[in-house]
């Protein structure tokens, strides 16, 4: 059988499962939930500045929420960045790309294979810190009814739906991060420089949102995307921000996909 | 209809900027060829190399291998394996596992072929350990068993015997000459000329990304004909007889005692030691002395001509 953008696929994820920087992210994503959980068990307070902070002693369900606002800051690009950044640039540090491009998988395949490798972990890491932050904060706060932003309360399985929806949300602007990570991957050619330059990005962003007199451009920044979730925590359900996400994020990522793509297509492989 | 050389180049230029790495570059590989290619650093030999397995966009020119462009699709490289520069290999992985990924990327090894290849480059005992942990030999000896993965009728080795100890290098020599001998053609990129000239049966010579030359290593030599060592008892007069001797030329002096000159046959050369005994300057040493490759590639890539020590000398008198 001819080899294809899954054969790729696969490899990529073995080559993830090999390399110790993969259980770097996976273990920051696991492990950050169980020290916010812990922090707030030992001592007892409550982050109310945030939405859902002020019910995470009342319901396990309010702890991912309440995470995902805060590894919007850092956290979560760091860790999609910590792969994307580096799928096609270790190949040049490696200088394995002659190896696999003389193979019999075309150029755009290899590109497939390692964007939704890149996209497979990003989605991996929500993943794991959505079910790590769920776990620990019904362990430590119980599976209890949850209070939307409206201020009904819904009940606990469907509280629970909603927290999965959320993170399928919140994935949007993530695998933008990640389309941007692989674009700098590719340009940069340098594991490190695509990773701090992809979050950098990230930060920048964050930081026009909170310059006063720009305040025209928060619909359309990528930070002010990552709360586009808690339209599914109003009753009724907002699905405006849900909407605009889905193609601002389609307007950051997809041309940067592009655009590796691109370079990656027409690219000499030469040592570099 | 008569199938298309394994490596067919016409024209073939890559710039970069204003360098002219490779320069209208016509090259033949035949099928069953063991073919050198040679130069020195910066000629443009990796660079060609990495034109025909289409990593790198040429300038101008087409390559063409066994009649497919592998600009247009990775479909042009089916029956090719390879490696320019060093081969690369994730550390990260074992050496059976960096096979068994590049068996899955070609999409038609099997385990039993992987087994196979192991036992070739004698990898076997150490397959299961990282490739970070592995000489540089192992990885040149990992290189040839991911190509042969790919059960090629074309073979392009780029420097394969770089960095191997002695022992090392007399191993590849003998696989090499092996994979010749079952019928793959290769393609050597190499600096040794005792490899070249023991494995080849022809050679591409490249200077400035120029093919200086390209045929046979025997009409090559033949190109530079045979010289001759003569000692006698009287090497001065011996120089005037040679002058005088129809058949004989280029007559020199060598820096030892002694003359070298060329023949236009052996009859000359018998015609000589007559000559020189009756004339009171009876030979001590007459010996043909055929070109070595080395001594023809210095002859095509350096540019005046002369003595490499020579040339050497007046670097050193440049640089003081």
């Amino acid at each position: 059988m001819r080899p294809g953008v899954m054969t790729v696929y696969r490899w990529e994820l073995r080559k993830l499962r090999a390399q110790k920087r993969t259980y770097l992210g996976l273990g920051a994503a696991a492990a950050v939930p169980i020290i916010f959980v812990t922090a707030l068990v030992t001592g007892g307070g409550r982050p109310n500045d945030v939405a859902f902070g002020r019910y995470v002693h009342d319901t396990g369900l309010a702890v991912p929420l309440v995470l995902l606002l805060f590894g919007s800051i850092w956290l979560f690009p760091l860790i999609t960045a910590l792969v994307a950044g580096d799928i096609i640039a270790s190949e040049d540090r490696n200088a394995t790309l002659k190896m696999i491009l003389t193979r019999s998988v075309e150029r755009h395949q290899v590109f497939a294979g390692k964007a939704l490798a890149a996209a497979t972990y990003a989605v991996l890491a929500i993943a794991i810190a959505g079910a790590v932050a769920l776990g620990a904060g019904i362990l430590a706060s119980g599976f209890n009814p949850v209070t939307t932003l409206s201020g009904t309360v819904v009940s606990a399985p469907k509280g629970l739906e909603l927290v999965g929806a959320s993170l399928l949300v919140y994935l949007l602007p993530i695998l933008a991060i990640a389309c941007i990570g692989l674009l700098l991957s590719t340009v940069f050619r340098n594991s490190g420089a695509a990773i701090v330059g992809t979050l950098m990005f990230s930060l920048l962003v964050q930081l026009v949102g909170i310059l006063p007199g720009l305040s025209g451009l928060h619909p359309y920044l990528l930070s002010t995307q990552f709360n586009a979730w808690q339209g599914l925590l109003r009753t009724p359900a907002d699905w405006d921000p849900i909407v605009r996400s889905l193609w601002v994020c389609a307007l950051y990522g997809l041309p940067a996909l592009a655009a590796a793509a691109l370079v990656f297509l027409r690219r000499d492989v030469a040592e570099s | 209809m008569a199938e298309s050389p394994p490596i067919e180049v016409r024209g073939l230029v890559k710039r970069y900027g204003e360098i002219t790495a490779v320069d209208d570059v016509d090259l033949t590989v035949n099928s069953g060829d063991v073919f050198g290619y040679l130069g020195p650093n910066g000629a443009g030999k990796t660079t060609s190399l990495r034109m025909m397995l289409g990593l790198i966009r040429p300038s101008a020119g087409s390559v063409r291998l066994f009649g497919r462009d592998p600009q247009i699709s990775v479909a042009a490289l089916e029956g090719v394996a390879g490696f320019v520069e060093a081969p690369s290999f994730y550390p990260y992985l074992s050496g059976l596992d960096n096979l068994k990924l590049c068996a899955a990327l070609d999409g038609t090894a099997t385990t039993a072929t992987i087994d196979e290849v192991l036992e070739i480059v004698e990898l076997r005992d150490r397959a299961k350990d990282k490739v970070k942990g592995y000489s540089h030999g192992m990885r040149q000896r990992l290189g040839i068993a991911s190509a042969l993965l790919r059960k090629p009728r074309l073979l392009l080795l780029d420097e394969p015997a770089t960095g191997l100890d002695p022992a090392g290098m007399r191993d590849m020599r003998v696989l090499i000459r092996d994979l010749g001998e079952r019928g793959i053609t290769v393609l050597l990129s190499s600096h040794q000329m005792m490899e070249v000239e023991e494995l080849c049966n022809r050679v591409a010579i490249i200077r400035s990304g120029r093919v200086a030359y390209e045929g046979s290593l025997a009409e090559l030599r033949g190109r530079a004909g045979v010289s001759y060592r003569l000692r006698t008892t009287d090497d001065a007069r011996a120089k005037d007889v040679c002058l005088a001797q129809p058949g004989i030329e280029e007559v020199a002096e060598t820096g030892e005692a002694g003359l070298t000159f060329k023949a236009a046959d052996e009859g000359s050369v018998a015609a000589l030691s007559v000559a020189l005994a009756e004339s009171g300057a009876p030979v001590l040493e007459l010996t043909p002395r055929q070109a070595t490759l080395e001594d023809l590639f210095f002859q095509l890539t350096e540019d005046d001509g002369q003595e490499p020590s020579l040339r050497r000398e007046q670097l050193i008198e440049e640089l003081a």
